[in-house]
């Protein structure tokens, strides 16, 4: 099988380790060579963020390029614009639909642009947009907005959702499975 | 068994089963979970020292017990270390001591990309590079025993890259290693002039015998396919070659980066009609091909800057570029930014509108030099920011003392500021520091440090008093403010700078992050009040927005810390 690609992208902060780590095992469980890259440090500070999730067959590099992601996981709008150039024709991109300022726009020396989600459709792109922190917050906290979009990304990928609760139960603490259960469930109905 | 692991806990894995008995480090990214995870495992007493000088000292003096030991770092930490690293390179060890240090081509988080492979060559210390997860559990592992049979620490570069990548990791039985019995050698361990000059042959003799093994270690392997295109790579380079070119070029992999080897890379560049040497930052593997006169491709295709990946492999070799969709627009950019919240806000909102000139240290503190903030005047490395206002001072005088402070974290303080007081105190400048004491190691991810109270296992500790150690230092007036309430920081802040004397002030109040910290509920604007003045935008805080000419407060951010109430001159900003 050929290598397939994943990218996780948002804010630092907003979860995207937990997510790369959900999907990390779901691949792993099904017999995949798997290799995720993280970023830590400095650039988790409310900085643009991406994780990288690779598997097939055998994987070398452990880094996405432009034109290679089969599938964008965005937390925010303008992540999901600013990583579109990864995305592999004919890719899917799951966004959630909340914005979060970036500074220069907080500033004022940089504007969020109008209607993100419209003009990414209008290359051609498949789009899935969900709010998922509103549905986060219906499952409990704001917080599980990512384990929102990991249900809903569970649509998109071939494996039975006992995979991914599995996955759930090893990555999730057993304090916060219940809530985050519940964020999943919402995700994958949402669309 | 098989599992998904992050590079740095494959080689916390591998340490483990290699028999490591004791580990020292001070953390830094991308180094800092090989400590924290090595830590979990019951039969390796693991500690944070308080500099990588302090822990590689411990590491060796573990080693010199009989012990195999550890320490971590990142690249710029092995500066820290290198005084110890270059003696040990003479002294040798008795139990296997290996170090890991973490290179950050591209600069994810660091203030510069040097390259630690020259500090293998300078202290002439062998040196290994993994290239996943997998080989980071085994080349620790196997890290040990080299440095017990040629006598030498071992240094396993790591990079961000490998360090923090997950892929799958077989898991191993712990082989104990017991305590070698411990004799005392003053001809060894002792490097006074007499002695050393007598161990330097050893070391050189080392170097041949470890290049002599390196042209058959496993660790270096050769794999032949197509062979119009030869590749020479070690670590993550390795995969990104893979990645790019798969079948259609052959390969030799160095897992062993100092020595090198000489034999296998003459005989691989025979065989191979071109040969690229891919590595990322300097030109070491092709320095070293051309010094035997090879001719290989090497900085003349890839950059001295960065990263490499796939892509740009494909591109210089096979010319090869990718199709990709566009974003229509200009996308501004999301640089990082203090946390909502973040404790170190008020205090350079304060230091900003005084418009001091801010000696600057390394921690999340720095992102006090971005806008709107700006509050930043130089930032070096570990402990610079005092050392460096002292000099500054001295250079432009006693008017430049009443307009300068320097800002230093509570960890780095202990790391490497401390010494710098000393000097104030010392060498007499009336300058003014500032301890910004949020009571953790933040940048790094929340690691214990000398002054919290609890070591790396999260248990009670000794705790440093900062007031009592910087009246110990000579400093008399030592004064601790809480930088949520800005009015009363600004006011302590003009009333030290006034002072004949030198001051600290530490400005004291934990990390936004840390788990035990309680938080307010979010604030929310009036928009009834809101006139739109943008005054609450000058502390640049990551939560706070204008939308339709009226502040908004993003409620999944604000934690309710009530700075930008300070900031509001008509009360509209309440619970």
């Amino acid at each position: 099988m050929e290598t397939k690609s994943i990218m996780i992208v948002g804010v630092g902060g907003q979860g995207s380790l937990l997510a790369s780590r959900i999907i990390g095992n779901v691949l792993l469980s099904q017999g995949f060579e798997v290799k995720v890259s993280e970023v830590h440090g400095m650039s988790q500070r409310g900085g643009s963020v991406v994780t990288y999730v690779k598997y097939g067959d055998e994987v070398a590099s452990p880094v996405i390029v432009k034109g290679e992601a089969d599938i964008i996981i965005s937390f925010e709008q303008l992540e999901a614009a600013r990583w579109l150039p990864f995305l592999k024709k004919g890719g899917h991109l799951v966004t959630s639909t909340q914005k979060i300022d970036p500074m220069p726009v907080i500033n004022g020396v940089a504007v969020y642009p109008d209607d993100i989600i419209e003009k990414i459709k209008a290359q051609g792109v498949d789009v899935i947009a969900v709010d998922a922190l509103t549905l986060a917050e219906q499952a409990g906290t704001a917080k599980a907005s990512n384990v929102v979009l990991m249900g809903v990304v569970s649509t998109k990928m071939q494996f039975d959702e006992s995979v991914w609760q599995a996955a759930l139960e090893q990555c999730v603490p057993a304090k916060f499975l219940e809530l985050n259960k519940k964020a999943f469930a919402l995700g994958r109905a949402a669309q | 068994m098989k599992k998904l692991m992050l590079g740095n806990e494959a080689f916390a894995r591998g340490l483990y089963e290699g028999g490591c008995k004791i580990a020292s480090s001070y953390p830094g990214t991308p180094s800092t979970e090989i400590t924290e995870e090595v830590a979990k495992y019951d039969e390796v007493y693991a500690e944070w020292a308080p500099n990588e000088k302090v822990a590689m000292e411990v590491a060796l003096g573990a080693s010199i017990a009989g012990a195999r030991s550890f320490c971590a770092m990142k690249h710029v930490g092995l500066n820290v270390a290198a005084d110890p690293l270059y003696t040990a390179g003479y002294t040798g060890v008795t139990g296997g001591m290996v170090i890991a240090v973490a290179d950050d081509p591209g600069m994810h988080s660091s203030q510069n990309e040097q390259d630690s492979r020259h500090h293998a060559i300078a202290s002439k210390v062998m040196m290994i590079e993994p290239s996943d997860s997998a080989e980071c559990r085994d080349f620790a592992k196997a890290a040990f025993d080299l440095s017990e049979r040629f006598d030498t620490p071992v240094i396993v570069r790591m990079s961000t890259r490998v360090a923090h990548s997950q892929s799958a990791v077989e898991l191993h039985e712990r082989e104990e290693h017991e305590l070698i019995p411990y004799k005392k050698n003053i001809q060894k361990f002792v490097m006074m002039p007499g002695n050393a000059i007598r161990r330097h042959p050893q070391v050189e003799q080392r170097l041949v015998d470890i290049r002599e093994y390196a042209e058959t270690s496993p660790l270096n392997r050769v794999e032949y396919n197509d062979t119009k295109i030869g590749v020479i790579a070690a670590g993550i380079s390795y995969q990104y070659a893979k990645e790019a070119l798969g079948d259609k070029a052959s390969y030799l992999k160095l897992g062993i980066v100092n020595p090198l080897p000489v034999e296998i890379i003459k005989d691989f560049c025979a065989k191979c009609e071109t040969v690229y040497v891919i590595e990322q930052l300097d030109d070491i593997i092709e320095t070293h091909c051309k010094k035997y006169g090879l001719n290989v491709h090497g900085k003349d295709t890839f950059s001295l800057l960065g990263e490499i990946s796939q892509s740009i492999v494909r591109e210089k070799i096979l010319g090869e570029t990718a199709e990709f969709a566009e974003f229509p627009e200009t996308v501004p950019v999301r640089p990082p930014v203090m946390c909502a919240g973040c404790p170190h806000r008020g205090l350079f909102y304060c230091l900003s509108k005084l418009g001091v000139m801010v000696s600057g240290d390394i921690g999340c503190y720095t992102l006090g030099a971005t806008a709107p903030l700006q509050a930043m005047d130089s930032t070096i490395c570990m402990g610079a920011s005092i050392s460096g206002l002292h000099g500054y001072n001295k250079a432009r005088g006693a008017e430049s003392e009443k307009k300068s402070v320097a800002v230093i974290g509570d960890s780095t303080f202990m790391h490497s500021g401390m010494t710098g007081l000393v000097n104030i105190a010392y060498n007499a400048t009336n300058s003014t520091v500032i301890i910004l004491d949020n009571s953790i190691t933040g940048m790094t991810g929340h690691q214990q440090n000398p002054t919290t109270g609890k070591n790396l296992k999260g248990d009670p500790a000794a705790a440093v008093n900062l007031v009592d150690l910087c009246h110990a230092i000579g400093i008399k007036s030592v004064r601790v403010v809480d930088p949520y309430h800005m009015a009363e920081t600004e006011a302590v802040i003009k009333e030290e700078l006034e002072k004949e004397e030198p001051s600290v002030i530490i400005s004291r109040r934990p990390c936004a992050l840390l788990k035990y910290v309680k938080h307010n509920p979010p604030l929310k604007c009036d928009h009834s009040k809101c006139v739109g003045c943008k005054q609450c935008l000058k502390i640049g805080c990551p939560a706070i927005s204008i939308h339709d000419k009226k502040m908004t407060i993003d409620h999944t951010q604000c934690v309710g810390c009530g700075i930008c109430t300070e900031m509001c001159k008509l009360g509209a900003i309440g619970e």
